[in-house]
């Protein structure tokens, strides 16, 4: 069949609207197929307006009550250990007052039980997260039903703009492949591995709370992380934070953290 | 017009295939990064940002210094400055393709750059930066190429530059406060937690990037039969003296607010610039360079004897740069890191590999350069400036 220049472009326009309209359909139909097969969400599920946590660190004795904490975290989530301290990941680590807050640590003459002691430090999801401001990707995002700072690790692009305007150094970048060299001891399937050039935090255990468990620190914690939603006054971080005398770290920031430390304890009030 | 790019010396070729291979180099360094992660550079969990967004943070002051001749020559109809406005337009371009590139070799997956655009957000002031910086390139692009091809054909421009140029003196402008408020507005890094940032950096920019220029049109006026002329290089001298005045006197205004008001936080940064902190000192005989520097040269251009002079104004304008350079650079990204957040020190250098891309970045700037200032002064030395 012979075809004038005409008839060649009045069928390729038809074929052209056929087939973005057919790719149309396509895509429509696979969005609408991945919404019908996604689960329903857990009826166990854990829920709340705010996620937040009181510590009292007065309740961990030893080095191991530490590690307890830090370990349960870093094993589930895949978190590599690394021999360069400067690639350090941590999603949850220990450090003393004086750089705990180090806005308050020119008081020499303070209590010195409170000034020797350790802290628990992990990610604060704020209720203003600077973090969050300045995303370019939005790959860190406060999440709208319940206040957690999620991270996308697919999304980020590693530009580490996060990591400067977080306050409270609760952010790491993969500076090195974390899958290599043996750096994560055993692997946990149920939770991805990281590749290079992304950064990833503590992101409260999202994916234990869908199945309606505690985040891990403060399952293994024995008490001393107490997990719960700060907008309900009946929750029991509520009821900890009325009968003790709590802190956040920098709150003259304004990002609003979400952790509160116990300094003072409930005899002497 | 852009065939006079194709044509010349033996030594043009040799300077053309010199920067190749300075790429070259930095082409392969970079893919060792690509592959192995930024893990090759000395940046670390606690300096997250070091000698690219340092190299960054100067080349946007070096772009939107051109808005010097720009204002002058269309505002003011300086006309003195006609003749070498297209160097400061072209410079612009060479300074904002090496700002892009600083960028995206800082990156850990730049492969998704496009997320930037894919998920816009508002609310980021990188983002911003990202527009304003390709808004910038291309008015550069377009009205450095257009009133060149004019000037060629002995012809006025045509007529819808003019608001474009117009337009660029704002834009100018926006760039480097943009890229100052992406420092200025991060709580809990005292250093650049303050409100002169963007002043601070425009200061610097019209005192460095200035000075740039006129080191180049003395090195064209050299090199080629292009003369940019006495006057015009004595008049951005000047903008340079008042500039770097300007500059440093906002430095101190930094200095007292951080040391008087007795608060350790905003003063740590400073002292672990200039004395040292918990017996970490890598960056003091850097700082106390830029210091000696910036004073010195104010002390030749302020002098009229001096600055006149050639050969004492072009040693003024190296330590302008140089002074510039390490303040605005390193003295500003690293003092910002340091103490981190928990009042600790790790210190940054940085490595081989990141010296080799940062000299394969800077050679791309170099290439752009050459070849735009190439055709630049063809046609400057075929018909000299046309005054439009």
């Amino acid at each position: 069949m012979s075809m004038n220049r005409r008839q060649f472009l009045k069928l390729a326009s038809v074929s052209t609207i056929l087939g973005v309209g057919s790719a149309t359909a396509i895509t429509s139909l696979g969005r609408g197929g991945l919404e019908a097969s996604q689960a329903s969400p857990d009826p166990k599920a854990l829920k709340a307006k705010r996620w937040g946590f009181v510590v009292d660190v007065g309740m961990l004795k030893t080095e191991e009550d530490y590690q307890k904490c830090i370990d349960a975290c870093h094993n589930i989530h895949n978190v590599p250990t690394l021999k360069n301290p400067k690639h350090e990941i941590k999603w949850i680590w220990k450090d003393d007052y004086e750089h705990t807050f180090p806005n308050m640590a020119e008081d020499k003459i303070m209590n010195k039980e409170l000034q020797e002691k350790n802290f628990l430090l992990f990610c604060n999801h704020c209720a203003n997260p600077a973090c969050v401001r300045v995303c370019p990707t939005q790959a860190t995002f406060k999440r709208k039903s319940d206040g957690i700072v999620m991270q996308d690790m697919h999304r980020c692009i590693g530009c580490r703009f996060c990591m400067a305007a977080c306050p409270f150094g609760a952010r790491s970048f993969n500076y090195v492949d974390p899958r290599k060299d043996n750096a994560i001891k055993v692997e946990n399937k149920e939770f991805p591995t990281r590749m290079i050039g992304v950064v990833e935090k503590c992101t409260a255990c999202y994916e234990r709370l869908a199945v309606g468990k505690q985040p891990a620190c403060a399952e293994a914690s024995n008490g001393a992380i107490v997990f719960g939603d700060l907008e309900d006054p009946k929750s029991e971080v509520r009821k900890l934070m009325a009968e003790k005398y709590t802190i956040r770290r920098k709150p003259e920031l304004g990002t609003q953290p979400s952790i509160y430390y116990v300094i003072g304890g409930g005899e002497h009030v | 017009m852009f065939e006079r790019a194709l044509s010349g010396s033996n030594r043009y070729w040799a300077w053309i295939f010199f920067l190749l291979a300075v790429i070259g180099v930095g082409f392969l360094a970079y893919m060792k990064q690509l592959n192995e992660g930024l893990g090759i550079t000395g940046l670390s969990r606690d300096v997250s940002w070091g000698f690219y967004i340092a190299q960054f943070t100067f080349l946007v002051g070096v772009a939107a210094s051109a808005v010097m001749l720009v204002i002058p020559y269309y505002l003011h109809n300086f006309k003195k400055f006609g003749k070498i406005v297209i160097l400061g337009e072209f410079l612009a371009v060479s300074a904002v393709t090496m700002c892009m590139l600083f960028i995206l070799v800082d990156m850990g997956q730049p492969m998704r750059v496009l997320n930037v655009v894919l998920h816009p957000t508002l609310n980021s002031v990188m983002f911003w930066d990202a527009l304003v910086l390709n808004g910038y390139l291309f008015l550069n692009i377009i009205i450095g190429w257009t009133t060149l091809a004019a000037d060629q054909k002995q012809v006025a421009p045509p007529k819808w530059v003019k608001p474009l140029i117009y337009l660029s003196i704002p834009w100018a402008v926006s760039i480097h406060t943009v890229t100052a408020f992406l420092y200025a507005g991060l709580p809990g890094r005292h250093l650049w937690l303050t409100a002169i940032m963007a002043a601070r950096f425009l200061a610097s920019a019209f005192a460095g990037g200035p000075a740039i220029l006129v080191l180049l049109a003395l090195l064209v006026r050299k090199f080629s039969k292009f003369d940019p002329g006495q006057e015009a290089i004595q008049s951005l001298a000047k903008i340079v003296t008042y500039a770097m005045c300007a500059n440093v006197f906002f430095f101190l205004l930094e200095v007292f607010t951080a040391f008087y008001s007795g608060i350790p936080g905003h003063a740590h940064p400073l002292v672990y610039l200039f004395a040292g902190l918990d017996g970490h000192t890598k960056l003091v005989p850097w700082m106390w360079t830029a210091a000696v520097l910036a004073f010195a040269s104010i002390a030749l251009l302020v002098n009229p004897s001096t600055r006149q002079n050639e050969g004492t104004l072009k040693i003024a304008l190296v330590g302008v740069i140089i002074a510039a350079w390490i303040d605005k650079g390193m003295g500003l990204v690293i003092g910002g890191f340091v103490p981190n957040p928990f009042e600790r020190v790790t210190e940054y250098a940085p490595t081989m590999p990141e010296l080799a891309i940062t000299f394969g970045v800077y050679a791309v700037g170099l290439l752009v350069l050459t070849l735009l200032y190439k055709v630049a002064i063809g046609v400057r030395e075929e018909n000299g400036a046309v005054e439009h």
